[in-house]
């Protein structure tokens, strides 16, 4: 009964959405106040259903309803409710519930925060969202249902995938689709302003919190599937430019550059076009990122089991979205004025120069990406795209994009001159050079070029702080004093670019991390980084749903235990895998990590990593998602309030 | 500055920056291409030290535990149907590696014709088969997917086809 509810609530939102992609954008074609109105109700009763559907799919998880098809494959009655809740967006008809799910939130919010936005917009952005929503839940209902029943109902479901039996894994898709579909608002904005002929600073001021609100989201959703890899996987890795890291990273990218063009919009009204063809082109990347590698047609570690018939869906669904939104920007671009003048070496020169390299970067991540398909395609050839072409292209492209982040926030908007702001920054740059001597001293020159990147970053980002309270310059009073009237949004920039120092800082400690695999008996030790490894003893322990083996391996250096790791293996009998439980013991300095191989003969094989700083990747993307955060709170961006002022100074001015 | 100025300031470093890019990307492309190869397609390619995929299905009974340098390593052998290649590899196997099912390594190809795998994969569930291996299966006459779920490795026959073929 309850599947049957998720089944009608799901066909009901189709209907919604419908209805919401359709009423409004007519009611703002004809200024209708009745239909443009009709678009909030729309879209929260879209999201009611589909809040319905899923919490039936989650229920059905729950109580193990093997009747239904998606909860027999990937459910089991053993499994711990934490996983029976997330089991259900773990597999491809579930996931893709929740993407709608998301959407339908993003046009309920902009229903509900959007109060102060001219009617017409508001209901365009919504209809807009409607359209593409609509497309989505008619996949999800059509080729892609959740609800599918199986009958006879089998006794015991297959159990899910024990890889993703993880509390990293069961949070990290809705945090990613989170930022994913967050850019479907921008999008929607950018289709709206298309629409309408109009693009100003208003408009900047609306898109900017809802595009850091995604692209806080999907760092966070990146950085929690990178640490996955890295503790789960066992692989002693945290990225390896795998078709589905890439696919996240390229709207990554596109966003960052989006965050920041905005800001010239918002300030000084130019790079209008710009931003709206970036605002089309992040969330386009972000729907490819999601269905072209989940479809299958990437080779990838992640693909889910290939459907022709949702493949052939989606290739469609994709062209409709993409193609509508860059045919009506080529025909309606032309309109958009471009007005705020600025010389190439300001403020907004330094963000275009931003803008330019990370549209590089990712041009170069989808060039490798996408090459093996069409290799494949016009050669027959198979091949592949491995790591060593990413590092050879991406970390070039970086050198220029880290001097413009901390030279950049200290030029001025408009007109600047470049050798004051260089010559502010010389302690920052003397510093750096320090620390990459210090590091080339005793490390490789990558690894060393990468620490003075770190200390550049870090220390760089605190400068237009400095600069503002005018440390040591003024009395230390009014610099307090000063310091208290920092907005929360210049403190949003400096922590975000000081969390790219931290994790390019954990990235370049890696690049030092060492490693050996050995095959050792029960009190055999080992050297490894600087440390004694020994293995005590091997034992069986039983699990809810797995019986594991363990290892107890003890570290020590110079004679004194510094940690006892248990990694292990778990068999799980219903899936017929087994899964790798990697042993980590951090001190944010570095990770000890062990994993637990075969055995045979009386030995077991381990490998064995000392990783300095790894911890600093994870934790300088979460101070970079913090920063986009700590951005939002700043009164001037909150969605509601400069809206007000903006309608008021209108209806002044008209 | 005049606004013609401006606007050749900012296409220019457009190009710039594209032209980096693909710059960097053709350099790149150069020497970082991995190609995939089947285990019949290694017998004529015979570039040593060329880093390769090798894709197919590890041989039932194959698989032999060694020790070398006191690191543990094991050799199995990939097949296709048609013919068999040896591969060593030092190292923890991935979880999901198993005799009689599909696997691709990365690594390149040894004088004495064996292939040294710096890489295992096997993929995170173990009822799908690599794609690469469907196609090498395929290529073979050996499977088609249409048909049902791949032969037993066991049912292949490889050691004849190895004999005549060479």
């Amino acid at each position: 009964m309850i599947p049957e509810l998720g089944h009608f609530a799901l066909a009901l939102a189709v209907v919604l959405a419908g209805s919401q992609a359709v009423l409004p954008l007519w009611g703002a074609e004809r200024r209708d106040p009745a239909l443009m109105a009709s678009a909030p109700p729309l879209a929260i009763g879209q999201f009611l259903a589909l809040a319905l559907a899923f919490g039936a799919l989650v229920w059905s998880s729950v109580v193990s309803d093997f009747s239904v098809l998606n909860v027999a494959e990937n459910s089991q009655s053993l499994k711990p409710l934490l996983y029976k809740i997330t089991g259900a967006w773990g597999d491809h008809e579930g996931s893709i519930l929740l993407w709608c799910l998301i959407l339908a939130t993003c046009g309920a919010a902009v229903g509900v925060f959007g109060g102060a936005l001219p009617a017409a917009l508001r209901a365009r952005v919504i209809g807009v969202l409607g359209a593409t929503s609509a497309g989505f839940v008619l996949f999800s209902l059509t080729v892609s249902n959740p609800f599918v029943r199986l009958w006879p109902a089998p006794m015991e479901g297959r159990g899910m995938n024990p890889l993703l039996e993880d509390p990293g894994l069961a949070f990290h898709p809705p945090i990613l689709y989170a930022g994913y579909v967050g850019f479907a608002i921008p999008f929607a904005f950018a289709v709206a302003a298309l629409i309408e002929g109009r693009v100003d600073a208003a408009w900047g001021r609306w898109v900017r919190p809802w595009a850091l609100a995604a692209w806080a989201f999907l760092t966070g959703g990146i950085a929690l599937g990178s640490w996955w890899s890295y503790y789960v996987l066992g692989w002693g890795g945290y990225w390896f430019w795998d078709p589905v890291e890439n696919a996240s990273l390229l709207p990554w990218l596109a966003g960052t550059a989006l965050v920041h063009s905005a800001i010239v919009v918002e300030k000084r009204e130019a790079l209008k076009i710009w931003t709206v063809l970036l605002a089309i082109g992040t969330f386009s990347l972000s729907l490819c990122g999601t269905f072209l590698v989940r479809s299958g047609i990437l080779n990838s570690v992640h693909a889910f089991a290939n459907d022709p018939a949702r493949g052939v869906f989606i290739l469609v669904l994709l062209a409709l979205v993409i193609g509508t939104a860059l045919v009506l920007f080529a025909w309606r671009a032309p309109r958009l004025m471009p007005t705020g003048v600025f010389a190439p070496l300001s403020r907004e020169g330094a963000l275009v120069v931003n803008n330019i390299l990370l549209c590089a970067i990712a041009a170069v991540v989808f060039t490798g990406t996408t090459y093996p398909l069409f290799a494949q395609l016009l050669a027959g050839a198979q091949i592949s795209v491995g790591a060593p072409f990413f590092n050879a292209t991406v970390l070039p492209l970086t050198i220029p994009l880290f001097a413009a982040m901390v030279v950049g926030p200290m030029l001025s908007w408009k007109r600047a001159q470049l050798a004051p702001a260089l010559f502010r920054l010389w302690w920052v740059a003397l510093a750096a050079l320090l620390v990459g001597l210090i590091s080339a001293w005793g490390w490789a020159a990558l690894p060393a070029l990468g620490f003075a990147g770190a200390a550049w970053l870090v220390l760089g980002a605190f400068a237009p702080i400095i600069e503002r309270v005018r440390l040591f310059r003024l009395p230390l009073g009014a610099s307090w004093v000063r310091l208290a009237g920092v907005p929360l949004a210049a403190w949003g920039g400096v922590i975000a670019h000081a969390g790219l120092g931290l994790t390019t800082a954990g990235l370049s400690g890696m690049a030092l991390a060492e490693h050996r695999i050995v095959a050792v008996h029960p009190g055999e030790t080992v050297a490894v980084g600087g440390y004694d490894w020994t293995l005590l003893g091997l034992r069986d322990a039983p699990g809810p749903n797995y019986t594991a083996r363990l290892a107890e391996i003890r570290v020590a250096r110079d004679g004194r235990t510094i940690a006892i790791l248990t990694p292990g293996r778990r068999s799980y009998p219903l899936q017929r895998t087994t899964t790798t439980e990697t042993a980590i013991r951090t001190n944010l300095a570095r990770d000890l990590y062990a994993v637990l191989g075969e055995e045979h003969d009386g030995t077991a094989v381990l490998r064995l990593h000392v990783n300095p700083l790894a911890p600093w990747i994870w934790l300088g993307a979460l101070v970079m998602a913090l920063g986009g955060g700590l951005s939002l709170a700043d009164r001037r961006l909150r969605i509601g309030a400069p809206l007000r002022r903006g309608a008021a100074a209108r209806a002044a001015s008209a | 500055m005049k606004r013609k100025h401006r606007r050749l300031a900012i296409l220019l470093a457009c190009g710039l920056g594209l032209g980096a890019a693909a710059a960097l990307t053709l350099l790149a492309f150069r020497d970082n291409l991995v190609f995939f190869v089947t285990p019949s397609d290694l017998a004529g390619r015979a570039k040593p030290g060329e880093t390769l995929r090798l894709g197919g299905l590890v041989e039932k009974g194959s698989v032999v535990r060694e020790v070398v340098d006191g690191q543990p390593g094991v050799r199995f052998r990939v097949s296709d149907g048609r013919a068999a290649v040896e591969v060593s590899f030092i190292g923890v196997l991935p979880d999901l590696f198993r005799e009689g099912q599909g696997v691709v390594t990365l690594g390149t190809l040894a004088p004495d014709g064996h292939f040294i795998a710096a890489e295992v994969l096997a993929k995170h569930d173990e009822t799908y088969m690599p794609k690469e291996v469907v196609e090498a299966l395929k290529k073979s006459g050996h499977w088609q997917p249409a048909d049902g779920p791949a032969p037993p490795a066991a049912t292949w026959n490889t050691l004849n086809v190895t004999k005549n073929g060479g």
